[in-house]
């Protein structure tokens, strides 16, 4: 093994660098400088700060393109992986800016370094194909977030969330920790791709079941998919908002996107079929296991919430159910590319989505820790922009064109039909799924029936929320119709990028 | 030209957004602007459009080329006839909402909303695009009747709505396997209509696909038994609601299988021909009977839609030519026919008395109170039960002509359905409108001069509608010549070899 060079390294991490040197800046501005200013200005000077670093990091990954293969696939760095580092920086500067108002903590500086921890986190795990790193990169991410989820003291269900996600999300670390010894053990390599090389012709044994499926146990906690939820609504419930948000969104993006590197480059040659009728063992089927319960329980369960937030948590879970049918599409190598394509697409414009319809819940009332169902009512007169944007997201969560969500699940199940062109054998999957999504405009049409139908109370005020999130909230409609009715903006570049990489 | 129909109802939509609240007036004025512009793009088009097969092109735009996805608009006869009556309904539709005063701009707003949808849809000829805006057409339909309908009208609007996405599921699975199906066959991605019509799908797919696209989009044109979304919906609608949904939202199913399940699957057609015909003739019957019984004076025309929604399924399912012609010739009239009829009923008699109990407006003597309203609905009716001189009568008889060919059966039931029609609309004429037995004189008329007169708007919109009915009556050429010589284009070549003709 050659010696390492570090200078070479470094370049190859500057995004990184660049956000953990502001949550290193946030920190000592705020608590060496800022301790005694009024909390407005230590939020804006904090948001200030991670935008400066979001937009600096992207800049640098869009003027420096870099490809590299370090440290054993420990830092994977290539056109596909900074694409998902913009995106996750983008919708983190969303949730910065949703969190300018948010009067939960005095905290403000740790709050926000937090953020850019989770951040960093997030970014090392997108860009890693080695076991190791990713468990690393997986728990700085996760901690990062328990705290936030904790972090509004004020709230006892806030702290009680906190637990729930901590303990939960422990088990499950040990659980992927588990799985990846086993893998360990089974081939002696921690690469993702060598791993795959010792496996080949090795069979699905029972150990290697094992380790597959606590693997995917671990992976299934993080995206939230049945039945790996049960953190998930109490999580988005007691979170502050904005950090509800980031998990629903940029934890998301990120898990997902590892989660189909370990699956398709990790478990290659295990894959199986979830074919109807042709059902073979391997991580297809236990991914569709997961992918109809998520589908069915999320749906089901939306129905019955009459809080935003738990009904946005349930509506995450069925997301994650149909996330999952491009992990299954790229089981097959024909539509490698495409089912990658269409998974990232289907994830990033859910992040847009799901950070405006938290980002909206947010800026209602900001001092709220969860807002019921009933408090939207009358919201189109009391708001009309605030209203139109959530129109836009909810029914974006649904799937109507032309907005964004209706051109990813289009394109995801294209590309899932697609994936066996000869006897259609995942339609019936695909068919699962439409009819899933048909449920689900129920409840998205029960929030929009609150904002357009139902009376205002009589004594709410008409609502002004700052100009930086109607700015914020604004800018996420619009990239979410835009991104919807022209997708060729997001998938050209990302089609590029995965044709140099996959 | 005809792509501005689209286009100018989308910015009618950004006019209304933009302007006051506090100026119903202005609303109303851009309201009936947009209308009028989209009816007379439409009816220039028709004007200019060549009695010849050909497409009308009018625009074709890479969209995403990489999925093989244009944004191409066209126009044949069919379509243009689609956006004829289109057009009629929504200026129709305008002029009866004219007393619409709770938040006026954004109910135009929806209805233009809807309106785009609609044109877009009978322009689309790529599927992709067509199913963007049948699928952008449902949601503005759940607020118009949700904000300002009436009777359990968040119960209506949730169902419609439902039924409306479950159908567009269907479509959309049924989309998803041709494109895959078609790309496997010759290696071309394309969700271009002219091209897939030319692929020669599998007879085992065409079995199972073609009812699955079929039954999605005839969900939406009332096929029993997927039409219990229709008379809640129309009832609970408000009124300019219900003439859109009888009006054109019910032929944007019967459009969509026409145009998809029947252009691209004539083999499937021909396996399920006669269960379809079936299932028409049981919904003309049965919507008959059923409008017979109703109480509720809105709920007998819901279901008289039923009913006469039956004759296009009827139409569709003969692989005739006189059939089919008299399918879309159907879909203009009954446009124009259930618009009057919901106008009279939704407008006109509820709006001033607020009850529409047939039995409560017995006692008021309507007849002589709103002598307007009783001549617009005595004409209706007529055209409505299919007498001679009307559109009604031309499209049933063509339709009638065409079944008699194919299930000779089928046609002596949707014959009987006729005259159950005639039956239901002879009773509510006579219950609504001029009882004068003893329930007029038991219950004292509750000041029936206390009506208000019949304005100007709903007189101007009554007669464009009982115009247009009667010209295509008289003259059915009119329409004949756009939609006949649109069998023999490129598109049916696989219909036509499938029929025999």
């Amino acid at each position: 093994m050659s010696s390492v060079d570090y200078l070479h390294l470094l370049a190859l991490i500057v995004p990184e660098t660049l956000v953990v040197l502001a949550a290193l800046a946030i920190l000592v501005v705020d608590l060496g400088v800022m301790r005694q200013a009024p909390r407005r200005y230590r939020c804006l000077i904090s948001a200030a700060i991670v935008t400066v670093a979001c937009f600096a990091a992207m800049l640098w990954m869009h003027g420096v393109p870099q490809h590299a293969y370090a440290l054993e696939g420990a830092l994977v760095v290539d056109p596909l992986t900074q694409f998902m580092k913009q995106v996750l920086l983008v919708l983190v500067f969303a949730t910065a800016v949703l969190s300018l108002d948010a009067p939960f903590t005095e905290h403000v500086g740790e709050y926000f370094a937090l953020l850019l921890f989770a951040t960093v986190g997030m970014m090392f795990l997108v860009s890693s194909e080695e076991l190791l790193m990713i468990f690393v990169a997986l728990e700085l991410t996760s901690l990062s977030l328990y705290i936030l989820t904790a972090f509004n003291h004020r709230n006892p269900a806030s702290a009680e969330a906190g637990l729930k996600y901590y303990l939960f999300g422990g088990m499950a670390a040990a659980f992927t920790l588990f799985g990846l010894s086993l893998l360990y053990g089974l081939t002696g390599e921690t690469n993702l791709a060598r791993i795959a090389a010792r496996l080949q012709g090795h069979g699905l044994d029972p150990l290697l079941a094992l380790a597959l499926v606590l693997t995917v146990i671990g992976f299934g906690f993080k995206i939230a998919a049945v039945p790996f939820h049960l953190w998930a609504p109490d999580a988005y419930q007691g979170a502050p908002t904005p950090a509800a948000a980031l998990i629903a969104s940029g934890s998301k993006v990120a898990s997902f996107f590892v989660f189909a590197k370990v699956m398709m480059l990790g478990f290659a040659g295990s894959e199986g079929s979830g074919a109807w009728a042709r059902l073979t063992p391997g991580w297809v089927p236990v991914l569709v296991i997961l992918a109809v319960a998520s589908m069915l329980l999320g749906n089901l369960g939306a129905i019955a919430q009459s809080s935003v937030k738990r009904l946005l948590a349930y509506s995450a879970i069925a997301h994650a159910g149909y996330m999952l049918l491009g992990l299954i599409t790229m089981a097959h190598t024909g539509q490698r590319q495409a089912g990658m394509a269409a998974l990232v697409y289907y994830v990033a414009t859910y992040g847009l989505t799901t950070v405006g319809a938290f980002g909206v819940v947010a800026a209602i009332n900001p001092a709220a820790d969860d807002e019921r169902l009933a408090d939207l009512a009358g919201l189109s007169r009391r708001a009309p922009l605030l209203a139109l944007c959530m129109m836009v997201f909810m029914l974006s969560l649904a799937g109507i064109p032309p907005l964004a969500g209706f051109f990813g699940k289009f394109y995801l199940f294209t590309a899932a039909v697609g994936a066996e062109p000869d006897h259609l054998g995942l339609l019936w999957l695909v068919i699962f799924a439409i009819a899933m999504s048909a449920v689900s405009l129920y409840y998205y049409l029960q929030v929009l029936k609150q904002i357009y139908v139902s009376p205002a109370p009589e004594a709410a005020p008409a609502l002004r929320p700052s100009l930086a999130s109607r700015l914020a909230l604004g800018a996420l409609a619009l990239a979410v119709v835009v991104l919807g009715a022209a997708p060729q903006l997001l998938l050209d570049p990302l089609a590029a990028a995965i044709q140099r990489v996959l | 030209m005809l792509a501005w129909t689209i286009y100018l109802s989308f910015i009618g939509v950004g006019v209304l957004l933009c302007l006051p609240a506090a100026r119903p007036g202005a609303a109303r004025a851009v309201a009936l602007l947009t209308a009028l512009a989209g009816l007379a793009a439409g009816l220039c088009a028709a004007a200019h459009h060549p009695p010849s097969p050909a497409l009308a092109e009018v625009t074709t735009l890479p969209w995403l080329p990489s999925l093989g996805i244009q944004y191409h608009l066209a126009a044949d006869g069919i379509s243009l006839t689609l956006v004829l009556v289109t057009g009629l309904a929504a200026v129709a539709g305008v002029l009866f909402s004219w007393n619409i005063a709770t938040r006026t701009k954004e109910f135009f707003a929806f209805y233009f909303t809807l309106i785009g949808g609609v044109y877009g849809v009978f322009l689309s000829f790529d599927l992709f695009l067509l199913f963007v805006f049948y699928e952008l057409a449902i949601i503005p339909k759940y607020f118009l009747i949700a904000v300002w309908g009436s009777t359990r009208k968040e119960y209506g609007a949730m169902k419609l709505a439902l039924y409306s996405f479950v159908g567009s599921a269907l479509v959309l699975v049924g989309l998803i396997a041709t494109y895959v199906v078609a790309r496997t066959q010759t290696g071309v991605a394309t969700f271009d209509l002219p091209a897939l019509a030319k692929v020669v799908f599998p007879d085992q797919f065409q079995v199972w696909v073609f009812p699955l696209i079929f039954v999605g989009f005839a969900i939406l044109a009332g096929l029993w038994p997927f039409h219990t979304w229709a008379p809640t919906g129309h009832v609970a609608a408000p009124t300019a609601a219900s003439m859109l949904l009888a009006g054109v939202v019910m032929k944007l199913g019967a459009y969509g299988a026409l145009r998809v399940a029947i252009t691209l699957f004539p083999q499937g057609l021909r396996v399920w021909q006669n269960s379809i015909a079936t299932l028409a003739v049981v919904g003309i019957v049965y919507g008959a009977m059923v409008a017979l019984v109703q109480k509720d004076f809105k709920f007998v025309i819901g279901y008289s839609s039923v009913s006469h929604m039956g004759f296009v399924l009827l139409g569709l399912a003969t692989f005739h030519e006189v059939g089919l012609s008299g399918a879309v010739l159907q879909m203009f009239s009954h446009g124009v026919i259930a618009g009057l009829l919901f106008a009279v009923v939704g407008r006109m008699v509820y709006d001033r008395t607020h009850t529409r109990e047939l039995s409560v407006l017995e006692g008021m003597n309507l007849g002589q109170a709103l002598p307007f309203a009783a001549v617009t609905f005595v004409i209706a009716s007529l055209a409505s039960m299919g007498l001679p001189g009307f559109s009604g009568f031309v499209a049933e008889l063509s339709v009638l002509v065409g079944a008699w060919h194919a299930f000779p059966t089928a046609a002596v039931a949707a014959g009987v359905g006729i005259v159950v029609g005639v039956g239901y609309l002879l009773r509510v004429l006579q219950q609504a409108f001029f009882a004068r037995g003893e329930h007029a004189a038991a219950a004292a008329p509750p000041a029936a001069h206390a009506l208000e007169p019949i304005t100007l708007p709903e007189r101007l919109g009554a007669i464009l509608l009982i115009g247009a009915s009667l010209a295509i009556g008289l003259y059915p050429r009119l329409l004949l010549d756009l939609i006949v010589p649109a069998w023999q284009s490129p598109l049916f070549t696989q219909l036509r070899q499938q029929a025999g003709w």
